[in-house]
């Protein structure tokens, strides 16, 4: 589809993106000014909001529990994942519809609900303790992007490449990891992606599997915003945006960044 | 062997989610309906509150208005984008991508700073002595609304990019070579064309919008209270674990709800599928 465009059109577009960028800018701004407050533009440029994150104990720690909640939550949801996914892609005809309906659940059930849910069940049910409650609510929270976007590209393998290989002896498994493992590569690099991003930012699942002594780095800015506002919110907002920034150079890098419209 | 296989496989993302989440949610719902005071004794008291009544209806049109606004100015974007050269394209989808992959407390945030008391717009109206002293726009509906059309809108553009990329241009030069001209080719080719995406842009935006917690929380505060807050807030604040259940088990009956009946509407509404 290519047609011209009304310059009206144009420049409502050209708002749309103002609107859509100016918020971030105002924040990397705001974590720059020399002042105790938040403010735009900045008055004076320091650095010691960023050094001030890096004194305080509280944002080093969430930041950690993030990053291994986020790691081992999106290993896990792989590693269940990426076998529901080739099982309903090979043998799409013998299993049942509806267990591609329950693999998308986790997205279907409002996260707020799915939390509260946990909560009660496996932190205060089974007793579990409230790290491993985290890493397996994250798992299932992003669990339906490791069935879709892997199932998205097994759907388009060969699958009798690896009857090839099959039939000339090689193992199961082996197969599964030389012959089809590497085509569906970038279907899992994306998974990885989107999986990592939607757990390093979740609140909703998080805000009710935090206990004490432990919690992600997105509940820890909700808790210090509500007794400062200062710029170091803003600091912390600006190394998430730089998270944010470094994902996308990899996804450039891998997949070049039109697969996110597919 | 493959019958083994192919349940095997499957087997490990099965249990997982049945037992943390369809399980859970289920024993969740069904709490609400052993009451004293008869089954469905808490949901007759949830629809006679009127408070609680008011935040189901707050939470319904924040929702809606959100997902209009979103529908409107994504579809705009998105078709601006769709006509755009390769390279160009690129970059602009880059740029919607970007606000979706940054998280909500963040995005939330900017809102804070951009409507707060010592806000820019407030200092900017001060500055240009427009108003006298600094207007309270947060803990607003407006304020909630318009940080969540900034939450929303890329989600909403990215959906139609691809939906209108997929239109043929054989259409509309057809249309067009036919006499047609742009606006009832827009009506009448282009957007029942591009209905099933409107209609997944819209449920995605609504459902999203409808549960959110963060964004309400940040920026709408006790007086705006939506019912992902209000769970939240009998769950953790009040310990009214009932209570809570009973507006987790209104949210999971209207989410799934409107997904159901929407996407029944996109399959129907869809002219490529004959």
């Amino acid at each position: 589809m290519a047609t011209r465009i009304h310059p009206l059109l144009g420049a409502f577009a050209i708002l749309v993106f103002f609107f859509l960028l100016a918020p971030l800018v105002i924040i990397v701004g705001s974590a720059l000014s020399d002042t105790t407050f938040l403010t735009f533009p900045p008055q004076g440029l320091t650095l010691r909001w960023f050094a001030n994150i890096f004194q305080m104990e509280a944002f080093r720690r969430t930041a950690i529990t993030s990053l291994q909640v986020a790691l081992l939550g999106t290993g896990l949801s792989l590693l269940i994942g990426i076998p529901a996914a080739y099982a309903l892609n090979r043998y799409r005809v013998e299993l049942p519809r509806w267990l591609s309906t329950l693999f998308v659940l986790p997205i279907l059930v409002p996260e707020i609900v799915f939390g509260f849910a946990l909560l009660k069940s496996i932190t205060i049910g089974l007793g579990l303790p409230v790290f491993i409650s985290l890493v397996v609510g994250h798992a299932l929270l992003i669990l339906p992007y490791s069935v879709r976007v892997v199932g998205a590209s097994l759907a388009s393998f060969d699958f009798s490449i690896e009857e090839a290989a099959r039939s000339l002896g090689c193992p199961p498994l082996k197969t599964f990891m030389t012959v089809v493992l590497p085509n569906i590569r970038a279907g899992v690099i994306a998974a990885f992606i989107l999986a990592f991003i939607t757990s390093i930012n979740d609140v909703s699942v998080s805000v009710f599997l935090t206990g004490p002594g432990i919690s992600t780095l997105p509940i820890q800015i909700l808790a210090h915003m509500e007794q400062f506002f200062d710029p170091t919110i803003a600091s912390v907002s600006v190394l998430l945006m730089l998270v944010t920034v470094g994902v996308m150079a990899i996804v450039e890098a891998t997949l070049g960044l039109t697969f996110l419209t597919k | 062997m493959n019958k083994l296989a192919r349940w095997g496989l499957t087997m490990p993302a099965t249990i997982a989610v049945v037992l943390l989440l369809v399980i859970p949610v289920v024993l969740t719902i069904a709490t609400t309906f052993g009451e004293a005071g008869g089954p469905f004794s808490t949901y007759t008291a949830f629809f006679k509150s009127g408070f609680r009544m008011a935040v189901l209806y707050r939470t319904l049109q924040i929702a809606l208005v959100t997902t209009a606004i979103a529908l409107v100015v994504g579809f705009i974007t998105a078709y601006v984008i769709a006509q755009m050269p390769g390279r160009l394209k690129s970059i602009m989808i880059v740029a919607a991508v970007f606000p979706l992959l940054t998280g909500v407390v963040v995005r939330s945030f900017a809102w804070l700073i951009i409507l707060g008391k010592n806000g820019i717009i407030n200092s900017f109206l001060m500055w240009a002595g427009l108003i006298g002293e600094p207007l309270s726009m947060l803990y607003t509906q407006g304020s909630v609304i318009v940080a969540m059309v900034y939450l929303f809108v890329p989600l909403m553009i990215l959906t139609l990019v691809g939906v209108l990329e997929g239109i043929p241009r054989d259409l509309i030069e057809a249309a067009a070579s036919l006499g047609a001209r742009p606006i009832p080719t827009f009506l009448q080719v282009i957007l029942p064309l591009a209905a099933p995406g409107l209609i997944v842009g819209a449920v995605l935006v609504f459902t999203g919008s409808f549960t959110s917690y963060a964004t309400p929380q940040l920026l709408g505060g006790e007086k705006q209270m939506m019912m992902g807050t209000f769970l939240y807030q009998r769950a953790m604040v009040t310990f009214d674990w009932v209570g809570a259940s009973t507006i987790a088990a209104i949210m999971v009956v209207i989410t799934i709800g409107v997904v159901f009946i929407m996407s029944r509407m996109a399959r129907r509404l869809n002219p490529m599928a004959v």
